[in-house]
């Protein structure tokens, strides 16, 4: 790819705070990302499509959509979470940049946790967004619409940093996208059963409260430990490479 | 002290100590797993609620129990291959995953198969029986993982990242049948309580528990032992082991 989309990491100053290098970094990520517009579509066309697929492929009555809707848009964003995190490192990875970000003074993890957040931004996010359609597409009622909005709001976090361990982990390997979703799933499903559990929990009329906690709780024990790991598995691959 | 562990990173010395140990501890598993199993399956007192379907907890307690054992032990065993970058921390964790893989499966089959004549169904999606069937994938990644990177030592240090990630499951397996109102009974043994059940129950579970633990420790060793033949083999020592027989 030429250098005019993906401009160069400038940071190389140890002058430069951590937070301006986190902010740079961040921007970079967005600027790159919104100059391949295509790349930001495609995980959410993958999410409305696999969607599709349920009514299609089971059943559309209104009576198991909306009984299993909450489960089949958290599969969905799930998947295409999963699908979207190669690109998190891959671009970097080919070009050098990542070498560079590695070689920075400012602590790797916090320039991870910059680009995962970027990440998040690009695909998590939009995915939220999109989710109040799908669920009336769905039927399912808007109460337990707007709680799986704020589950996935609380959880597609949870799913890129935990994403980013694994997409740094495989990187430069060969089949690294079945390995990454091999790697990441069984960790996925704590969320993904919490996720879908707050859904129902709401609709039966119980109080959310602690399912929320709890999904909040996976949230900052990934925001915390997350980018360590993410760092360490980066330095890894790179060595190897 | 400090000579110990450094003695303890060196595959050769490994490799001399476990072979005296190896015999003792075969020996050791299978009395103590045959006399384990054969007391609880033929003399153990009858269940009066299930019957005899129960005996099957002989097999199955053992191998659940070492199944999350195994992980622990493994994810130690990674902390130290990052922090220390100990030869010996890694040759442990690549041989013993696909034991670990293999107990998890057997706990899970076996668990099946009593969860037929007393719960009615082969499996339900109950959080100890979810969980265990993470764990399962746990091991998978990570034997994955380590056949999919070619350089040994990056190969080691990932694996190791991501057994330590996974330990997050273990807690989650340990206390699903306290924290969620689950079909599948708490736990046998507590180190805090005496068992729920009469000794002659938990006596011979508990010696098919320590058999098993026997044997996986000389699965272990062998397996080790393997792989550090593979991993040295340009060194003296291993030369001079494939010509004489003896370290």
């Amino acid at each position: 790819m030429n250098a005019e989309v993906r401009p160069a990491v400038r940071l190389a100053s140890s002058s430069v705070g951590v937070l301006a290098a986190m902010k740079g970094v961040f921007a970079r990520d967005m600027r790159v990302a919104f100059r391949q517009r295509q790349d930001l579509l495609n995980p959410l066309l993958f999410f409305v499509m696999v969607v599709t697929l349920f009514p299609l492929g089971v059943s559309p009555e209104v009576s198991f959509l909306s009984e299993a809707g909450a489960g089949i848009l958290w599969v969905a964003a799930l998947l295409s979470v999963l699908l979207s995190l190669d690109h998190l490192f891959r671009h970097d990875f080919d070009d050098g940049t990542l070498e560079q970000l590695v070689l920075q003074p400012q602590p790797l993890f916090l320039l991870i946790l910059a680009k995962t957040i970027a990440h998040w931004m690009l695909t998590g996010l939009p995915l939220v967004i999109l989710t109040p359609v799908l669920g009336v597409m769905v039927h399912l009622d808007g109460n337990s619409i707007a709680i799986l909005c704020l589950t996935l709001l609380i959880g597609t976090p949870v799913l890129s940093l935990i994403g980013a361990i694994g997409a740094a982990l495989t990187l430069g390997l060969r089949s690294a996208g079945v390995l990454l979703s091999l790697l990441i799933i069984p960790l996925y499903i704590p969320v993904l059963i919490f996720g879908t559990g707050t859904v129902a929990a709401a609709a039966e009329g119980a109080s959310v409260g602690a399912y929320l906690a709890l999904m909040g709780a996976f949230l900052m024990l990934a925001l915390t430990l997350a980018p360590f790991a993410a760092a360490a598995a980066l330095k890894i691959s790179l060595s190897n490479a | 002290m400090w000579q110990f562990f450094h003695k303890l990173g060196s595959p050769k010395w490994f490799f001399g100590i476990s072979t005296r140990f190896m015999p003792w501890l075969l020996a050791g598993g299978i009395l103590l797993l045959m006399s384990g199993v054969i007391w609880g399956l033929a003399f153990a007192p009858k269940d009066y609620l299930q019957g005899n379907s129960y005996r099957i907890i002989f097999i199955h307690v053992p191998t659940a129990f070492m199944a999350q054992s195994v992980y622990i032990m493994m994810a130690s065993a990674a902390l130290v291959t990052l922090v220390w970058r100990m030869k010996l921390a890694d040759v442990f964790v690549k041989a013993v995953a696909p034991v670990g893989l293999v107990l998890t499966f057997l706990a899970l089959f076996t668990g099946a198969v009593w969860g037929k004549p007393t719960w009615g169904t082969w499996w339900i999606w109950d959080a100890r029986l979810t969980s265990m069937l993470i764990l399962l994938f746990l091991y998978g990644g990570v034997i994955a993982l380590d056949r999919a990177i070619n350089d040994e030592k990056s190969a080691a240090r990932a694996v190791a990242v991501l057994v330590l990630v996974g330990v997050v499951n273990i807690p989650i397996i340990k206390y699903s049948v306290e924290w969620w109102n689950t079909l599948h009974q708490p736990a046998t043994f507590k180190l805090t309580e005496k068992p729920s059940m009469p000794a002659e129950m938990w006596v011979p579970l508990l010696l098919s528990v320590l058999g098993l633990y026997l044997i996986f420790g000389w699965l272990a060793c062998v397996r080790m032992q393997t792989e550090i033949l593979s991993r040295e083999q340009r060194t003296r020592w291993v030369k001079e082991f494939v010509m004489k027989g003896r370290v």
